[in-house]
């Protein structure tokens, strides 16, 4: 018999965790995201009693509060095989943070470490478990890729969603300016310093439309719904697409 | 509640002149930055990041040993240690000092532990004169202002601005060539050191072993300052120790390379004590300051204490989206950038300005170029962990907590959190077109200021998986999960 982590790793099983803001607002993220992993040979779930990773209340400083919803997300996926997640940062939160909320409680934080090894964003998990960088997707369009800074910085990734854009057919991408710089984002932040945040948005808007480009492609839910709320409000015409989105189209 | 924090990010996000300034110089450090770490040119770059954070870390938490060692160093090269428990002890010292000496005219070079303490102003207050030596340090002071950047003082001003203060406070014709103005300050600041009575640096480490002060420049006015009048006093926080010399080996690769792009820096100082017999430069007497003012407290507390680690370099601020918006004068206290959101509340105290730690969109920028790789994100999170807990215990901003205590509850109960998204669907969506929302209320309102808000989908990710799934045989979690036990 294979050891049980061994046999998780193995597994072509995977949970899909569509974390709460692509479960409510963005859905074709998730389906997206359902389609190209199937398509590449693996069965999915999906959990009906998930809801968030708890990182809005964990940024804004409630870390109680934070913590009883990451419990609760521990308690359902303890048993998941691989857990996927169309968002780096809320990937990052399971893996990284999960650990310093339960810094008094060893029993959670093994559990929380223990889980934090299955738990992929979306982009790592096709490159680096599955093994795959070609998903054999057609997408016609000029685009420019945002690294979003929780992927970039916590998770570094870099090379794994532009190899996967490299696929795709039809595809052309144009790096813009300052790619690395954040959108303004960052949760409460938007609101509650919501001058700085736009501020911010404004440079990251000027860079991707000095690309040419008819959208920008993300990895994260977050980050693409403020630069759309952006683009929009300046009546740009130019879109934002999830990278399993593009992935899913053929 | 808008605070005065709040109030500087407004002022200065208005004032186009001032970005494109800051931007323009931020950008230069950190391209040049990026030259010389790049890994065909510092392969080992990363390594010694690890190094520097270890190196840090071993001697902030062996500091009291560390201290005793320098103290006896120092005595045993006939300096003088003086212990400095806070801002007040620390410039009365210096004051002393002066007294004593009978010094009336004082040259410094830059030190943002002066900064820290206000020792010009007590300096003046008390009849000694002092004159900053460093050239961006010697615009703040004609101009009466506190430094825009940890390692570029004048950062804001232009060659422009520049030659209008000196044309005001010196009196000299109007020339906006740097190299010009580069020979006004000298001319001033060369009859200024031949006539000083002091000398006052900081340090940027102070070496345990030794005893020696090491400082680093590219203007050699800490030469100058450091060795031309009879007194030198350094002046140092607690935290700038490090064991062995070399230990240099690391720290100045990374000090350089960091803060202004330079393999390394023009000059390079070690400062062991007064002259001694024989030789021919220094001062008759040295004093070494170390100054807590506050560090002591951070350093008690564990999870926070790498904050101890900086070395004052501002790189941070370079890559910093918001330092590169709103600028140095902005942040409230002596540190401005991502170092100084963490490093002042813990100095101040979390009351102080408890909208800094949260001016982030904590993209993490800062922690990547640390050279000691000190974690800021992580120490910003910590502090509004602090400051929310601190805000709960006294009862403020209580709406917000309740909201999060509420989010909590529903997020625990996955039906609810499902019929919650249903209600506000089938609210929402009355006399909506599923158009994103140009107009919100009152908690979205500071968004959609600016920025439209999307609408919630018609349907959510479960309500369209459990569609598809309906007509392809979909199982529920809890029979999901038993079925795998039993296979």
């Amino acid at each position: 018999m294979l050891p049980i982590a061994l046999e998780r790793f193995m597994s072509t099983r995977v949970s899909l965790f569509v974390t709460c803001l692509v479960d409510q607002f963005f859905p074709r993220i998730g389906l997206a995201m359902s389609d190209v992993l199937e398509r590449v040979g693996y069965e999915c779930e999906f959990r009906r009693d998930q809801t968030c990773c708890g990182q809005p209340a964990f940024n804004s400083g409630f870390t109680g509060e934070a913590r009883e919803v990451a419990r609760y997300f521990l308690k359902t996926f303890e048993d998941a095989d691989h857990i996927i997640v169309p968002s780096g940062s809320c990937s990052s939160m399971i893996r990284h943070h999960f650990a310093d909320l339960f810094h008094k409680d060893t029993g959670a934080q093994k559990a929380a470490s223990e889980l934090g090894t299955r738990v992929y964003e979306f982009t790592e998990f096709l490159t680096s478990v599955a093994q795959i960088d070609d998903v054999g997707a057609r997408y016609e369009e000029v685009v420019t890729f945002h690294d979003s800074c929780h992927a970039l910085r916590e998770l570094g990734i870099k090379s794994a969603p532009r190899r996967l854009l490299e696929n795709v057919r039809g595809l052309e991408l144009r790096e813009m300016k300052r790619v690395e710089e954040c959108c303004g984002f960052g949760g409460t932040f938007s609101v509650k310093l919501s001058e700085l945040s736009s501020d911010m948005l404004n440079g990251k808007i000027q860079s991707i439309v000095a690309t040419g480009a008819s959208s920008v492609i993300g990895l994260d839910a977050s980050c693409l719904m403020h630069i759309e709320g952006g683009l929009r409000r300046r009546g740009l015409p130019v879109r934002t697409l999830h990278l399993a989105e593009v992935l899913a189209s053929r | 509640m808008s605070t005065a924090f709040q109030k500087e990010i407004h002022v200065a996000l208005g004032d186009l002149k001032l970005q494109k300034t800051i931007t323009t110089a931020t950008d230069r450090f950190s391209e040049k930055r990026l030259d010389v770490v790049a890994p065909n040119v510092l392969p080992e770059y990363q390594e010694l990041r690890d190094q520097a954070h270890h190196i840090k870390r071993h001697t902030i938490d062996h500091l009291d040993y560390y201290l005793e060692t320098v103290e006896a160093r120092v005595q045993s090269r006939g300096g003088h240690v003086v212990w400095c428990a806070d801002a007040e002890a620390a410039v009365n010292a210096v004051i002393a000092i002066a007294r004593k000496h009978d010094a009336k005219l004082a040259v410094k070079s830059k030190s943002m532990v002066s900064e820290e303490i206000h020792l010009n102003d007590a300096l003046e207050k008390n009849g000694i004169e002092p004159v900053e030596t460093d050239l961006g340090e010697y615009i703040q002071q004609l101009a009466r202002e506190r430094p825009y950047h940890i390692v570029a003082p004048a950062l804001h001003k232009t060659r422009g601005d520049v030659a209008d203060l000196f044309v005001e406070k010196l009196g000299v014709e109007r020339n906006e060539e740097p190299e010009e103005l580069t020979q006004v300050a000298r001319r001033v600041l060369r009859r200024k050191f031949l006539n000083a009575d002091m000398g006052i640096s900081g340090a940027n480490f102070v070496v345990a072993e030794s005893g020696a002060v090491v400082l680093v420049e590219n203007e050699g006015n800490i030469r100058m300052t450091t060795s031309a009048p009879r007194i030198h006093v350094a002046v140092a926080g607690i935290e700038k120790l490090i064991p062995r010399a070399t230990d240099l080996a690391v720290f100045l690769k990374l000090l350089g390379r960091s803060g202004s792009g330079q393999p390394i820096t023009s000059y390079t100082s070690f400062l062991s004590g007064p002259r001694r017999d024989g030789e021919i430069n220094g001062p008759d007497e040295f004093y070494l300051l170390l100054v807590d003012n506050g560090r002591t407290r951070v350093l008690a507390d564990k999870e926070k204490r790498q904050t101890l680690y900086c070395i004052r370099c501002g790189a941070c601020s370079n890559v910093c989206p918001v330092y590169r918006r709103i600028g140095g004068h902005s942040y409230p206290g002596t540190y401005s950038g991502p170092i100084g959101a963490i490093l002042t509340p813990q100095f101040a105290g979390l009351g102080h300005e408890p909208t800094l730690p949260f001016a982030s969109s904590l993209c993490g920028a800062c922690g990547e170029v640390c050279p000691v790789k000190i974690d800021i994100p992580r120490m910003l999170l910590a502090l509004r962990r602090d400051i929310k807990k601190g805000e709960a215990r006294e009862n403020r901003w209580l709406p917000e907590k309740l909201a999060f205590r509420g989010w909590s509850w529903v997020m625990r109960r996955p039906r609810v959190f499902e019929w919650a998204g249903f209600f506000a669907q089938a609210f929402l969506s009355g006399q909506d077109d599923h158009s994103w929302v140009r107009t919100g209320p009152a908690l979205l309102a500071p968004w959609t200021a600016t920025r439209d808000f999307p609408p919630l989908a018609p349907r959510s990710f479960r309500e369209l998986w459990r569609a598809r799934q309906s007509s392809s045989g979909w199982i529920p979690t809890h029979a999901a999960r038993k079925q795998k036990k039993d296979a």
